[in-house]
């Protein structure tokens, strides 16, 4: 019963319509921009639209927009350690020197 | 706010004294050392891109408009999720339990959609988890992904159950808000996935 006040915000259902609308849009933009060779600037994109939409997903479908600040650094946390665990791999994999 | 949190630990043995619940603190856990597993895969994807030494290569095997599809249709699923849980926030159990319902469908149509093109992969490609590189670490990723929709689909029809059986209404939001926060991470996996194996590098061929 009290678990009722935690969760008072009601998100309008207009936004869930627009963010979802949104996320049809730029799934097309990132299959169509695919198909133009942009050099490697099309995998740059392509992340940036994926990130873009992967965030409206937390903010708005997740709540953590209106989630209190505490929950956004338990995100935040989650993926400053995977920032680091691919950070890292990365650095090895192309600092590797080849074969001699 | 700590006096507000405090008020309600006193009643709700859910609240922890941060103020959070403990249930939801727990999923976000989770899914945060879910991201840590798929960004191994991902990672180990990514590393042997373009190294197989043999076995069909991505673009002569993928499907962009199924695979955009599938896409689609998962994020659909997300939309539907919140409108479920809106719908039980306002004690509408029938309602909440359609969308469930919807995003249970949506998600199996997806998980048909790719044993659908693991088959079509195997049978008609001759690609196999022991093919090449490429055929391990897409089938293990993807694998791994499909798996995880189908445990969750398997969770929401548990929870259409509960409802139709009249055992969930409002006071279990969270139960159903935990639940949405591991569907749309699942959602928010092929969102990157989709990009990285389908798409970025197909222009070149």
């Amino acid at each position: 019963m009290s678990q009722q006040a935690h969760h008072d915000h009601v998100v309008p259902v207009k936004i869930y319509l627009a963010v979802f609308t949104t996320l049809l849009v730029m799934t097309a933009a990132t299959t169509l921009i695919s198909g133009v060779d942009l050099g490697p600037w099309n995998t740059v994109v392509a992340l940036a639209i994926a990130a873009f939409k992967a965030s409206l997903v937390v903010l708005f479908f997740m709540h953590a927009k209106y989630s209190p600040k505490l929950t956004r650094v338990v995100i935040f946390g989650g993926l400053f350690w995977l920032a680091i665990m691919l950070l890292i791999t990365f650095s090895d994999f192309a600092t590797r020197g080849r074969p001699s | 706010m700590a006096d507000h949190a405090a008020a309600h630990a006193v009643h709700d043995p859910n609240i922890g004294n941060t103020g959070l619940d403990n249930r939801k603190v727990g999923m976000w856990a989770f899914l945060g050392s879910d991201c840590m597993f798929f960004g191994s895969l991902i990672g180990t994807y990514l590393a042997y891109k373009g190294k197989s030494i043999s076995g069909p290569l991505p673009h002569e095997v993928f499907d962009i408009p199924l695979t955009s599809y599938s896409a689609a249709l998962l994020l659909a699923s997300s939309l539907t999720m919140v409108l479920a849980l809106a719908a039980l926030q306002q004690n509408r159990v029938k309602t909440a339990a359609r969308w469930l319902f919807v995003t249970a469908m949506l998600g199996l149509h997806f998980v048909l959609n790719q044993v659908y093109e693991f088959t079509t992969f195997v049978l008609h490609h001759g690609l196999t988890l022991s093919t090449s590189l490429f055929g391990s670490s897409f089938f293990v990723l993807t694998g791994f992904h499909g798996a995880h929709v189908t445990g969750g689909v398997i969770w929401l029809l548990m929870l259409v159950t509960l409802a139709m059986r009249g055992k969930l209404d409002a006071r279990d939001y969270t139960k159903v808000e935990i639940a949405g926060l591991y569907w749309h991470f699942v959602d928010i996996v092929w969102i990157f996935l989709f990009p990285l194996l389908y798409l970025i590098g197909r222009h070149l061929h």
